[in-house]
């Protein structure tokens, strides 16, 4: 029990946030931070198609923005169909704070200077935002059908942390 | 190579004695293939459709296929020799799956 609540909270904070993790995220909650941090994602990657000249860094860019706003689109259409209003909270707020950092430190590298720190940050980003889904996002999300699609957002998210890990031993 | 499999699809099905070739469909939906078909010969059709909400391929390890599903879409394949054969999703790739195509 202590370990598993440390490790939430280890999550939680990974994200960012320290405000939730004393307390169990409501659906609303749930769903503000998962569609934030997709658009944070979604956000860097169009900095990266901007910004980058490597064809592997901009074909995983296209793959994150089109991957993202896909799923994004689908929280959205659930969201209305269960009549639940995303909640801002903490750790939200948080995330939008260090990807917003995030993106204007990148913004000042050009060439494979950004595109290595670009893919490392995919990955730290992937590797928190999945950690918080499997520990604390998916166990509290109380509608089966936001769960499940958190589920099969966590497949999507792994699958792309692989890819950024293995681009980021590629790009030099 | 395309031509030959539909001419040989086509074959099969005109063959006397021989039996219709069949049609299957695999569903792509949550990030996973479904189930393939146990009874897949030569000459038989698979389509792919993809119930994701993502954009998927289904793509064989040998190169036989590689077919681009946007989400909703659907796409044929006609499988050729014997044999098995592994597929993935090329955006991805821990999609995976084994065709077994009987002769």
């Amino acid at each position: 029990m202590i370990k598993s609540t440390l490790v939430a909270m280890l999550a939680v904070l990974a994200l960012g946030g320290a405000a939730l993790a004393h307390d169990v995220p409501t659906d609303a909650q749930i769903a503000h931070i998962a569609y934030t941090a997709g658009q944070l994602d979604i956000a860097e990657a169009e900095q990266a198609l901007q910004k980058s000249k490597n064809p592997d860094v901009i074909a995983f860019a296209e793959l994150m923005a089109r991957d993202h706003k896909a799923v994004n689109d689908e929280a959205l259409a659930l969201l209305g169909k269960l009549g639940v209003t995303p909640e801002d909270n903490p750790t939200s707020q948080k995330l939008a704070a260090d990807a917003a950092a995030k993106l204007k430190e990148l913004s000042a590298l050009d060439g494979p200077a950004f595109d290595v720190a670009y893919v490392a940050n995919e990955v730290t980003f992937h590797q928190a935002v999945n950690l918080a889904l499997g520990t604390v996002l998916i166990p509290a999300a109380q509608n089966a059908d936001l769960k499940a699609l958190l589920v099969t957002g966590l497949t999507l998210f792994t699958e792309h942390q692989q890819h950024a890990e293995h681009l980021a031993t590629q790009v030099k | 190579m395309r031509v030959l499999v539909l001419a040989l699809a086509i074959a099969l099905q005109l063959a006397p004695g021989g039996s219709a070739a069949a049609e299957y469909t695999i569903v792509v939906s949550a990030m996973k293939f479904g189930p393939v078909p146990a009874g897949l010969r030569a000459g038989d059709t698979v389509v792919w459709r993809n119930d994701d909400m993502f954009r998927h391929t289904a793509t064989a390890r040998d190169g036989s296929f590689d077919v681009d599903l946007p989400p909703g879409t659907s796409a044929s394949v006609v499988a050729g020799e014997p044999g098995s054969i592994e597929f993935f999703c090329k955006f991805h790739p821990g999609m995976t799956g084994t065709l077994m195509v009987g002769p």
